[in-house]
């Protein structure tokens, strides 16, 4: 079977790429394997349980659902990236304030997710976070200390 | 805000200065793992590295006449096709078995199966390749001629005669039984006023750790090497083994266990595709990685549970309970898993059921059987949730039948506050146990009284809450009773060895590794205080063969109470060390010297004498000013493992407030409350969130996950859009308390905590969809999961 090459153009946290990927791979493997960026994590491959979620043009999606030749002229950021720029900087003390994470496997993901909800501004309450969370599949904490820290990231924000 | 109410003070009697036992410390490693920058072995790239994937057996039984792999083999990117038989020759196959589970038997297994394949799942061959995706890719031209054979699926039917065996040589399908009476439950049972009888079915499910199982094994000919990044709670045990089986000897091989996404007591075990991936590297030269993808893990990560309990109560109508009897049986797969076998979990039914209570009367007998199904074997709080919805369940049946409240009951006969040193029915014994103090204390935060006069209320608007109750005991801190009585070769004591830089900071080196629950946090907060630093001073090294202490590892609650243990005393060994150090240099008795936040002081007016960068540096440079003979020695090891008890025991309660839909089944999880004694609680919010995780997954068990297996073993929702696990959106927040009883085995005091949470879960919400349920007259539930269906099935709705 020859594999179908595509070439493609993007930013992946702010830095631009240019690869050429097999047509089949999805974008979380071509930020794996092929950018050195492991913070994106595979859990499920499916869409399922969000471990791989990364931001393309602003919108958190699931990268092993997208192909990397999707991404062609998109901007990608992956919490290696979002970290760095400090974006998430209260959310992530909150975190480790909190202990909203165990394994830490889910937490790349979990965080891009939480930060979406964040960005909307407002406080929501435990059982919105807990509704915009339910796609993040959390097997170690209960999800009950990532609620909190959630949470309160957004009354401090609101205090502004 | 919650976050500081989830950090309630808990009074420690180790009573050092500056102190971080029972402070909530922030674990040290959170921040790499926050920002993309754990390494997990499923990041981990060396050079030459090859990816393996398996062709796996698509029948649950079935010979292998033939495997044809020419095509596979020149397929692009493909370094090596290899099966079973061929695999056979660089690693040996093992057996299941312990001695002191005594009769349990099971086959030789091997890395790839050969000949005959036992379960839908099983490797039978493996492809090489440079990308994952081509050795996927070949894997589709790799072509097995399979003669299918019958399999057996059914735990019920798997000792009756017409069944066949799955291993002839073993003469039946039964892996183990063990029976076991105390007392004269004949009698009791005769002279009860009431006998409730129930059977109890608990389904399979799985781990599900987010990080699937992963290995890079690396053997280097030219050093003589292996080297095994490896996704495990056990770096040593599994030294052992990849020498053991791949005749290497033990120095020959290192573990490395960085980052690990997940474990639950799945990454405890012998995987046959993780064995083959050692042997591949050993075969091939070079390094061969394996990350299981979701598929494989669930039809190869061990499963648990699948208990069928025919179990009953004997109760006076006073109240007092006089027996209990169960009958548990279980199905494991084709074979029992290596090492630690999987006649373990039915043995800690026999062991746990009645366990807090003090009914004397016990009749038990449990059956192990082999089936053509996925292995089972030990996952977190092995055999608690089992015995304690047995025991919770029949507590509950018996107050319904005799008119009692479920508080009433278990007052009456939970052990004593004061009646230890005790032991149970099944012959465990209990050193210190607070079962009155915790329900106390549970009804207290739930506010009991208010919850049952508003179900009361709501049940008059149709509103169909439940309150459920649930009491257990938890094995941790396991002494060699456990697994090294029965001839394996698992650690169950621990070490720590600390070190003093140069600059006086520390760095720990622990047997005890990092599964996210904590120990790194643990080890570091009482190396702190026992040797005299700032926490923000300790480095904390685990998870590598070659570099710490030998030692068991995570499983049973140990790594805090034993490695905990192990850090106190290695602290204050090097303490002493270099105090000594420090009274040569001062001219002072090194008995009036302590160290405080990192600097020498007087002992009695806390003066500050010297700094331990100043002790370092005189004892590492500037030796020769050190007094004639005196050698300072400021590096320290201590080793810890319980003596006094096989186990320590926990105990707590668990409450579950929840609402049942009767229209749809629909389960809602309102309040969740569980309150443990662990003993000395190093790091409130550590165990509370140990609790929390563990109740969640015990909510899991109750209500979504479910190996669904049809009659001719296939696995019909291996993938995480079909198998459920707890989603955020479902779950409530849960409340913690905790009764401190220290265990006089260890200085430190502190038991285990990790699998409280997912023993006791099952039972209350059992009991709570009981409790709303009973009024409308529906059947008692006593199967899980609960699943809506099981619901209506009760209301007799469907």
């Amino acid at each position: 079977m020859s594999p179908h090459l595509v070439d493609i153009r993007l930013t992946v946290n702010g830095e631009p790429v240019n690869e050429r990927v097999e047509a089949r791979k999805t974008l979380v493997d071509f930020l794996r394997d092929d950018l050195g960026l492991t913070g994106s994590h595979i859990g499920c491959e499916h869409g399922v349980c969000g471990a791989c979620t990364v931001r393309v043009d602003g919108v958190v999606v699931r990268g092993c659902l997208m192909l990397a030749a999707q991404c062609d002229g998109a901007r990608v950021e992956t919490i290696e990236g979002v970290s760095d720029t400090g974006e998430i900087a209260d959310l992530q003390e909150a975190f480790e304030k909190r202990n909203a994470l165990q394994c830490g496997y889910c937490t790349p993901g979990m965080l891009l997710t939480a930060q979406e909800l964040l960005a909307r501004g407002g406080v929501p309450d435990r059982s919105a976070i807990r509704e915009h969370l339910a796609g993040n599949y959390c097997r170690c904490t209960g999800y009950h200390a990532i609620v909190d820290a959630v949470e309160s990231v957004a009354e401090t924000r609101s205090k502004g | 805000m919650k976050i500081v109410q989830d950090m309630p003070p808990v009074l420690s009697a180790l009573d050092r200065p500056n102190s971080y036992i029972g402070r909530s410390v922030p674990r040290p490693n959170l921040a790499r793992l926050m920002q993309g920058r754990g390494q997990y072995v499923s990041d981990v790239v060396l050079p030459r590295m090859a990816h393996v994937a398996f062709a796996r057996s698509p029948h649950a039984h079935a010979r292998i006449r033939a495997i044809e792999t020419g095509r596979a083999k020149s397929a692009p990117g493909v370094i090596a096709v290899v099966t079973g038989a061929e695999l056979a020759r660089v690693m040996t196959p093992w057996v299941g078995v312990l001695t002191h589970l005594k009769g349990i038997k099971s086959a030789p297994q091997h890395a790839l199966a050969v000949d005959r394949a036992c379960w839908r799942g099983e490797a039978v061959c493996a492809v090489v390749a440079r990308s994952r995706a081509e050795a996927e890719d070949a894997i589709e031209l790799v072509e097995v001629d399979y003669e299918e054979l019958a399999p057996v699926t059914d735990a019920e039917t798997a000792l009756d005669p017409g069944t066949p065996v799955i291993h002839p040589d073993l003469g039946d399908n039964l892996t183990f039984e063990r029976r076991h009476e105390a007392g004269a439950p004949d009698t009791a049972f005769a002279e009860a006023d009431e006998v409730v009888e129930a059977t109890f079915r608990f389904g399979r499910h799985t781990g599900v750790t987010n990080e699937p199982r992963a290995v890079v094994a690396d053997w280097n000919p030219g050093e003589q090497r292996l080297t095994v990044y490896h996704g495990t709670q056990a770096p040593h045990m599994m030294q052992n083994l990849f020498a053991k089986h791949l005749a290497l000897e033990e120095h020959q091989v290192r573990v490395i266990t960085k980052d690990v996404g997940g474990s639950f007591g799945i990454k405890v075990h012998t995987y046959a595709d993780e064995m083959a991936t050692v042997a591949l590297s050993k075969l091939l030269k070079r390094p061969v990685k394996f990350v299981a993808d979701r598929i494989e893990s669930f039809v190869t990560d061990i499963h648990a549970r699948d208990h069928r309990v025919q179990a009953r109560v004997a109760v006076k109508r006073d109240g007092t309970i006089t027996a209990f009897e169960i009958d548990d049986l279980t199905g494991i797969g084709p074979y029992s898993v290596y090492p630690r076998t999987s006649g373990i979990e039915a043995n800690q039914v026999v062991n746990l059921t009645g366990g807090p209570y003090t009914c004397p009367n016990y009749r038990a007998l449990a059956r192990v059987v082999f089936q053509n199904k996925n292995v089972m074997c030990q996952y977190r709080a092995v055999g608690h949730p089992i015995a304690t919805a047995v025991t919770e369940g029949l507590v509950d049946l018996a107050a319904m039948r005799i008119g009692m409240d479920p508080v009433e009951i278990r007052r009456r006969n939970l052990i004593a506050d004061d009646a230890y040193p005790t032991s149970g029915p099944s012959g465990i014994r209990f050193e210190q146990l607070s079962h009155h103090a915790s329900l106390d204390k549970v009804l207290a935060m739930m506010d009991y009284r208010a919850l049952r006069a508003e179900q009361a209320r709501l049940r008059e608007k149709g509103v169909h809450r439940g309150i459920g109750l649930a009491s257990f005991i938890e094995v941790t801190n396991p002494s060699a009773a456990f697994y090294g009585v029965g001839g394996a070769r698992i650690s169950s004591q621990d070490g720590v060895t600390i070190r003093l830089d140069a600059q006086g900071a520390i760095i720990c080196h622990t047997g005890v590794t990092e599964q996210g629950q904590g120990a790194e946090a643990v080890i570091a907060q009482v190396a702190a205080s026992a040797f005299g630093v700032p926490i923000a001073r300790v480095r904390v090294v685990t998870g590598d063969t070659d570099n710490t202490p030998y030692g068991g590892g995570t499983w049973a609650s140990r790594a805090a109470g034993i490695g905990g243990e192990a850090a106190w005393q290695a602290g204050k060994a090097l303490r002493a060390n270099v105090l000594a150090v420090a009274g040569s240099i001062l001219q002072a008795a090194p008995e009036s010297l302590d160290i405080r936040n990192g600097t020498v002081i007087d002992r009695e007016t806390g003066r500050e004498r010297i700094g331990l960068d100043e002790v370092a540096r005189v004892a590492y440079f500037r030796p020769d000013t050190l007094p004639p003979g005196f050698q300072a020695e400021l590096m320290a090891t201590r080793h810890y493992v319980p003596r006094a008890w096989p186990f320590a025991f926990t105990n707590g309660i668990q409450a579950s407030l929840l609402e049942v839909d009767v229209e749809t089944g629909f389960i809602t999880l309102l309040k969740h409350w569980c309150v443990e004694d662990c003993g000395t609680v190093i790091n409130p919010q550590l165990v509370d969130e140990q609790v929390r995780g563990g109740v969640v997954q015990g909510l899991g068990a109750v209500l979504f996950e479910h190996c669904l297996y049809d009659e001719r073993g296939q696995l019909l929702n291996g993938n995480m859009a079909d198998y459920l696990v707890p989603m955020a959106c479902e779950m409530p927040d849960i409340a913690v308390g905790h009764v401190v009883s220290p265990t006089a085995d260890s200085e430190l005091g502190a038991k285990g905590a990790g699998e409280a949470g997912t023993a006791g879960a099952p039972a209350c919400v059992m009991n709570a969809v009981n409790d709303a349920l009973a009024p409308l007259g529906a059947a008692t539930i006593t199967e899980m999961p609960i699943t809506p269906s099981v619901v209506l099935r009760a209301l007799g709705r469907v």
